[in-house]
């Protein structure tokens, strides 16, 4: 138990020097790097002409870390009866965080699905699995308007399709792909003498999938279900904009890159939010991995 | 000790445990142009209620392939399996046998009793205590102190016990053993062994035990069942004299009927084959 909560410790220390050290990076640069940036090949009095290789570091492009900080306790807009921008940010964050759960709830089933459908049946697997991999070079943007149109013509008694349920479905569309893959790849692990096992003590097909391959899968299924936890918060994000769905922190970004010259710390809010939305969704994947963790013995022991 | 025997349907001893009648399995090819493997061609074998009986050859003789057409996990082309009377599919779905591999096969994420459990589980009998069969198994493989533990803290030996357990779990009057020792060193090996007799003893098990160690077959066997490759088949059965010292004591490997016994099955398997090939001789 001691070895235990010493390595829990270890890692969060770790994590916590890794942000100090994102900080140090970016006060570093600034400090050190041109303020007008580097650009080769640019003509002289030209403005904006050849290619940038440094970027900028004036208070415009890369505020510093203080001030995005001082600038998230102060309220959104210029009138001081509005709420504090951390509060909007946290806000935003939230509905966004919900919408990516959501969406990896939505792709954990429907990859758990396929990848069930195509253990079980071999014709499946080489039908389905090139579909599913195309799946994924679909472009996110020519995507949304369609999920929105086909979403908007649903209506069954008193349900109506909500934009916020197009933004779910497109997260999930990136979400399942990984746990589609590695729940196949998992499904499948089990040696020939484990299955036979299973054969020899008269075991039928489920009874053999819940015994055997779902708990096989466990060292595969964690890791995916992080891969799609990035997927469904990228996706949310990304769909968020695509779709028009106001609230959510993809839209904050997109509103608040206006103010870039203006306000710049303004700018970083959101994005540090979406940032936050990241760490909490993998965490809240790590933590319910942890119950998983029986099943995976011979992983976590090498 | 005591261990239960009888269990309500208790199968009529005087049916054979296993019967074997013609049984020939061909592979058939993969590639083109390559020619099918006869893994096992006219094969015809009687396993009487509690006798133990050896497959011993060399590699490839087919020997594994034919305890797996009594184990039903792969079905003959032509002729017929009957386990105490039934189809082997009938058998196996009434899980009238154990199984023990070579490897020991526990799913990792099982405690040892856990693992033990598992064919309970699948087939709950009506009134059965798993727990306390559990508990009685685990001190039949001499484990009692590592019921809680995980197979990767277990050593290969350890491990094997575990599957022997249970094999033996649903008390069945037949055993299928496929070289469950041959992972093991020499010195677990021939514990197992006598352990192995001093359970059959217990359980009056019949048990079809495949090999490629002779000393090994003649150990533990009633008869020993000498097979050849290409096509695999039964070239002798020998019968072991079983006088002198108590079955599964060690001073039976000291004993002059066990010499005589190797030397029989050796002169079986070498007849008419190149001398030594692919037989081990430990």
């Amino acid at each position: 138990m001691s070895t235990r909560s010493r390595s829990l410790l270890f890692s969060s220390a770790t994590g916590i020097a890794g942000v100090a050290l994102l900080a140090v990076l970016w006060e570093g640069y600034k400090a050190l790097g041109p303020a007008e940036g580097l650009r080769i090949g640019a003509v002289e009095g030209e403005r904006g002409s050849g290619v940038m290789v440094l970027p900028r570091t004036d208070d415009v492009a890369m505020p510093h870390l203080i001030d995005m900080l001082v600038r998230l306790l102060e309220p959104v807009s210029s009138s001081a009866a509005d709420t504090p921008l951390w509060l909007a940010v946290v806000q935003a964050a939230s509905l966004s965080l919900g919408i990516a759960l959501c969406g990896l709830a939505i792709g954990l089933v429907v990859g758990t699905v396929l990848a069930v459908a195509m253990q079980r049946v071999r014709i499946v697997e080489s039908a389905v699995l090139p579909l599913v991999i195309l799946s994924q070079t679909v472009p996110l943007i020519a995507l949304a308007p369609l999920v929105r149109s086909w979403g908007a013509r649903i209506e069954i008694g008193e349900f109506e399709w909500q934009n916020w349920m197009s933004v779910a479905v497109i997260a999930a569309y990136l979400a399942f792909f990984p746990i589609a893959v590695g729940m196949l790849r998992g499904l499948q692990s089990p040696s020939a003498v484990d299955v036979e096992l299973m054969d020899s003590l008269a075991s039928g097909w489920w009874s053999t999938l819940v015994r055997l391959r779902l708990p096989a899968a466990v060292p595969y299924l964690v890791p995916a279900l992080k891969l799609a936890g990035a997927s469904a918060v990228v996706g949310t994000v990304v769909a968020e904009v695509s779709v028009g769905l106001p609230g959510g922190i993809g839209r904050m970004i997109m509103e608040f890159a206006g103010f870039v010259s203006s306000d710049p710390a303004k700018v970083w809010a959101p994005i540090t939010g979406a940032l936050l939305l990241g760490l909490v969704v993998a965490g809240l994947v790590a933590l319910a991995g942890l119950p998983l963790n029986r099943f995976r013995r011979t992983e976590l022991a090498s | 000790m005591t261990i239960i025997i009888d269990t309500p349907e208790r199968l009529d001893t005087t049916t054979d445990a296993v019967s074997v009648d013609g049984v020939t399995r061909i592979f058939s090819a993969r590639k083109r142009g390559a020619a099918d493997v006869v893994a096992l061609s006219d094969v015809s074998l009687t396993v009487h209620a509690g006798e133990f009986v050896s497959l011993i050859g060399p590699s490839g003789c087919g020997k594994s392939t034919l305890l797996r057409q009594i184990a039903d996990l792969d079905q003959p082309d032509a002729g017929s399996v009957s386990v105490f009377g039934k189809t082997a599919r009938r058998a196996r779905l009434d899980q009238d046998y154990g199984i023990a591999f070579q490897q020991a096969g526990l799913l990792p994420w099982r405690t040892v009793s856990q693992n033990i459990a598992l064919p309970l589980q699948m087939h709950r009998e009506r009134g059965l205590d798993v727990a306390a069969r559990v508990r009685e198994l685990i001190e039949l493989v001499g484990l009692g102190d590592f019921a809680d533990r995980y197979p990767d803290q277990l050593s290969g030996g350890m491990q094997q016990r575990v599957a022997i357990a249970r094999s033996l779990a649903r008390n069945p009057k037949l055993l299928l053993m496929d070289e469950p020792f041959g992972a093991l060193d020499e010195m677990t090996r021939e514990r197992m062994q006598s352990e192995l007799l001093r359970i059959c003893g217990e359980t009056g098990a019949a048990v079809v035990f495949v090999t490629h160690s002779i000393p090994e077959a003649v150990f533990l066997s009633h008869r020993v069942v000498v097979m050849s490759p290409r096509p695999g088949r039964v070239k002798e059965v020998v019968v072991m004299e079983r006088a002198g010292a108590p079955v599964g004591s060690d001073a039976v490997r000291d004993d002059a009927a066990f010499f005589r016994g190797v030397t029989a099955v050796r002169e079986a398997l070498h007849d008419g084959a190149a001398a030594g090939q692919g037989v081990e001789n430990r």
